[in-house]
């Protein structure tokens, strides 16, 4: 494609894509943005983390409890 | 911009970067209520559909809200949002199936070339939609829109060299495609 044939093509483009129109939005996405928001997953507490973190060591220092543990779920 | 206004904005960003619980809502609220319509003319501009913008603008925000401890105070925040919401924008297009609605509902142009018909405009638009998204965003942004290929590169977070090889490669396709369906641009 020569430089002639790259200009014919990039009018042809402008002409095929016209305008966007209006660039503002009809109404304030402050609301939407709200709901994005609200609908995040709630984060894990840091001390459940701790806990499940304690657990496992206390399982691999004392594998005898796990059959306790077991028992008592 | 005064300086008081200047002060306070900063200020703003920094409670934003450092994400304290105290501040960062309003931090947040405030950067979303002084560029939402920056950024939904910037997606305007690249996806051309009102609903799909709106919806980014949010999808954009909400990946602002997670990244805010990546801001780097020394760079606009403008132009940080521009980059994230054109990487929405082509995941979005990534989504969409070819030939959509996207460029093809919008109004006729308001100086069309009368050695252009109707037809051939049409079917180059419906051929653009046909295009890789990254080449699309490069073509709509650079050649329909004329922004500075410094700009785009900014918000595509390539280099100039690649934006002009993108954009080269989209026409070439674009005529190859029309070419096929027999018409000579």
């Amino acid at each position: 494609m020569n430089a002639h044939e790259e200009d014919r093509m990039k009018q042809l483009l402008k002409q095929a894509l016209p305008p966007p129109g209006d660039t503002e939005p009809e109404r304030d996405l402050w609301p939407a943005m709200l709901r994005r928001l609200d609908a995040r997953p709630a984060p894990v507490p840091w001390f459940d983390w701790a806990l499940a973190g304690g657990l496992a060591v206390f399982a691999v220092v004392f594998p005898a409890s796990i059959p306790v543990f077991l028992y008592y779920l | 911009m005064r300086d008081g206004e200047s002060n306070v904005l900063n200020n703003v960003l920094d409670q934003f970067r450092r994400g304290d619980p105290a501040t960062f809502d309003d931090a947040f609220e405030t950067l979303f209520h002084l560029h939402q319509r920056t950024v939904f003319g910037w997606l305007m501009r690249i996806v051309r559909n009102p609903a799909a913008a709106e919806d980014l603008t949010v999808e954009t925000f909400w990946r602002i809200y997670r990244a805010h401890a990546r801001f780097d105070p020394s760079r606009e925040f403008e132009a940080w949002a521009r980059t994230i919401a054109t990487h929405a924008a082509l995941d979005w297009l990534r989504t969409q199936r070819s030939e959509t609605e996207l460029l093809l509902d919008v109004a006729a142009p308001l100086a069309s070339d009368p050695a252009i018909s109707a037809e051939i405009r049409r079917k180059t638009a419906a051929a653009f939609s046909r295009l890789p998204p990254k080449l699309r965003i490069a073509a709509v942004l650079a050649v329909v829109e004329e922004l500075p290929h410094k700009e785009v590169a900014a918000a595509l977070g390539i280099s100039v060299t690649a934006v002009k090889v993108r954009v080269f490669r989209a026409l070439r396709l674009l005529r190859k495609d029309l070419q096929r369906q027999g018409i000579t641009p």
